[in-house]
């Protein structure tokens, strides 16, 4: 079932169009691939889709209604969750602040509440849905410690674990795997295999092709801000246009 | 959140003389320095609520403004209404806050550089309307004859019950502060300040808090109008102009804005060192203005980083910030 619908997408900056017409479709529950050269437009679809642009033409479907245009907070409330293509974090914050910020669509409270202690249930709550995930993300033991005190594998996990918590529909990582050494790749394929177990539909950016090629069920190319060609993994493999444009010196 | 953390042996131990200090001080001063006491207590409560605006990121130079906003509204409702001081103060606090419910749409339209001159020029723009409605609010002259109240026999006029009055209300106010900064809503009003994008990733909606935090922060600063023009009798446009503004600001960035009490440090330090060089007379604003730079020079994280730093002086115990806000 069709749960995230791009139709027609165009986005200009100025005179540049990063995105010209841009289609497709992903399925509820799939990990899709976004792939393509640097420049190719795949942040910017990212950043259109979650409402931290609005497309210049087009319509953007989700579950059937239109979403483009919306604030980022209310698509995040839809389910639709971001992650960033630099190391995006509260560095100033810990561990666990980080991804208690995460549960705000939950665990959100008013003034009064706050002063008068009344939503001690609600903060519990999402306390224990951090730690939960922090657990799952293998994060627990540093709960305490400072964001910009992680390596930089667990700082990418701190990323994923503040989308998480926040129990989207849809996760659109955004080069999730940059700069990671070949243990840290193996361990974050594991907890994105295991992120979409739990039910979330997966959008993946990313240059690591052994992740690509090895999380992907079906791969979106796009090269100067088009759609070049879609297909599964080893479809896209064997693709003339596709080798040409992108793979070419890597093949 | 983490209320259980602060109430530990040793800083009750602290706090109770810290309290015994201020209860007893009064009555150890001429009566000139009980006048400043008061007005040094009020300034705390000006700086805390401005530390809570500036929590989003956001530094505006309306602050002073919004003060004057329950000032008048203070004055006003006494001088017409004859309400007394106990409906006044709330009702100062609830008028700047609706003040700032309006201000909001304008003004948070904007960030950063332009929010602080918009917010400037909103500020000039309700003090000029102080200024030419002369008929409301006595123009440049202002207003005066406001008076403290009379209750069980003891006249608020004598600066001693005066500042006891003050400093119940405003210790109140930053219990209330203090609790907002630790909860939830704290939280969220920090994750804006660091990471504004990410903050809106997972569904905040930055704008509503920042207009939050302008509206709480202008609420108790307008509390704080108040309790200053009972005390003093009367106000002028020109007592909350650009200059006292910039005071808050020197107050807010010497202390420390990180922290909590850091410009509650900021403006008792300035306040005793302002007055302990009174005698030097013409030299005084350059030596003010001196230890000013220096400070913003060698502690450009405030005063209250003195203590971490001189730990790490002398190598005692780890010099990581504390963990801000909440743990389970
Ligand atoms: N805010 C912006 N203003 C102007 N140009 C932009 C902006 N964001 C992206 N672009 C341009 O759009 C194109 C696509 O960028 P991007 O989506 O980041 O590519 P990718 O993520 O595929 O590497 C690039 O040419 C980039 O320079
Ligand atoms: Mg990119």
């Amino acid at each position: 079932m069709t749960i995230l619908e791009i139709k027609n997408v165009t986005k200009q900056f100025g005179g540049l169009t990063a995105l010209s017409d841009v289609s497709f479709q992903i399925d509820e529950g799939e990990i899709r691939g976004l792939i393509g050269p640097n420049g190719a437009g795949k942040s910017t679809m990212f950043k259109n889709i979650a409402g931290f642009y609005t497309p210049t033409n087009g319509n953007i479907l989700y579950q059937g209604k239109n979403i483009e245009g919306q604030k980022p907070h209310t698509i995040a409330e839809l389910g639709i969750v971001r992650t960033f293509q630099e190391t995006t974090l509260f560095q100033e914050m810990t561990v666990f602040e980080n991804a208690l910020v995460g549960t705000h669509i939950k665990g959100r409270t008013d003034v009064f509440s706050a002063i008068f202690g009344l939503d001690k249930n609600k903060q519990k709550a999402a306390g224990e849905k951090v730690m939960e995930v922090l657990e799952f993300m293998g994060l627990s033991d540093r709960k305490d410690q400072f964001a910009s005190e992680l390596p930089l594998g667990s700082q990418r996990a701190l990323a994923l674990s503040i989308a998480l918590v926040s129990e989207p529909k849809i996760m659109l990582m955004d080069e999730p795997f940059a700069g990671m050494n070949p243990e840290e790749t193996n361990h974050m394929m594991d907890l994105t295999r295991k992120v979409r177990e739990s039910g979330i539909t997966i959008v993946l950016v990313e240059h690591d092709m052994k992740a690509v090629m090895g999380l992907c069920h079906y791969l979106t190319v796009l090269n100067f801000g088009e759609v070049l060609a879609q297909g599964t993994p080893e479809e896209i493999r064997g693709n003339d246009k596709v080798i040409e444009a992108y793979l070419g010196g890597v093949k | 959140m983490n209320n259980k953390s602060i109430l530990t042996r040793q800083n009750i131990f602290f706090g109770a003389i810290f309290f015994a200090i201020i209860i007893a001080m009064p009555h150890f001063l001429k009566f000139h320095h009980q006048d400043l006491l008061i007005f040094l207590t009020v300034n705390v409560l000006v700086v805390c609520s401005y530390r809570l605006v500036t929590l989003t990121g956001e530094w505006s130079l309306i602050h002073a403004v919004m003060m004057g906003v329950g000032t008048y509204t203070a004055t006003l409702l006494f001088n017409h209404y004859d309400l007394a001081m106990w409906f006044t103060i709330p009702m100062a606090g609830l008028v700047s806050g609706l003040v700032a419910v309006l201000l909001c749409f304008p003004l948070l339209r904007m960030t950063q550089f332009y929010f602080l001159i918009g917010s400037f020029a909103a500020g000039e723009a309700i003090r000029l309307i102080w200024i030419y409605h002369v008929g409301l609010f006595g123009g440049t002259s202002g207003l005066r004859g406001v008076e403290p109240p009379i209750l069980f026999g003891i006249d608020f006029l004598d600066p001693i019950p005066y500042y006891y009055l003050t400093l119940a209300v405003v210790t109140l106010c930053l219990i209330l502060l203090y609790r907002i900064e630790n909860s939830r809503v704290g939280l969220t009003l920090h994750s804006i300040h660091w990471k504004a994008p990410l903050a809106e990733s997972v569904g905040v909606n930055a704008w509503k808090y920042r207009a939050l935090a302008f509206i709480l922060g202008s609420f108790f600063v307008g509390i704080a109008g108040a309790l200053k023009v009972h005390y003093i009798g009367s106000v002028t446009p020109n007592q909350f102009g650009i200059g006292y503004m910039v005071f808050i600001l020197i107050w807010v960035i010497v202390g420390g804005y990180n922290k909590f009490y850091g410009p509650i440090i900021g403006v008792i330090a300035l306040t005793v060192f302002d007055e302990s060089i009174r005698s030097f007379e013409v030299l005084r604003p350059a030596i003010y203005g001196g230890v000013l730079i220096a400070s913003i020079l060698f502690l450009p994280l405030g005063l209250e980083s003195v203590p971490g730093k001189l730990k790490a002086w002398f190598g005692i115990g780890r010099t990581r910030q504390e963990p801000p806000l909440t743990d389970q």
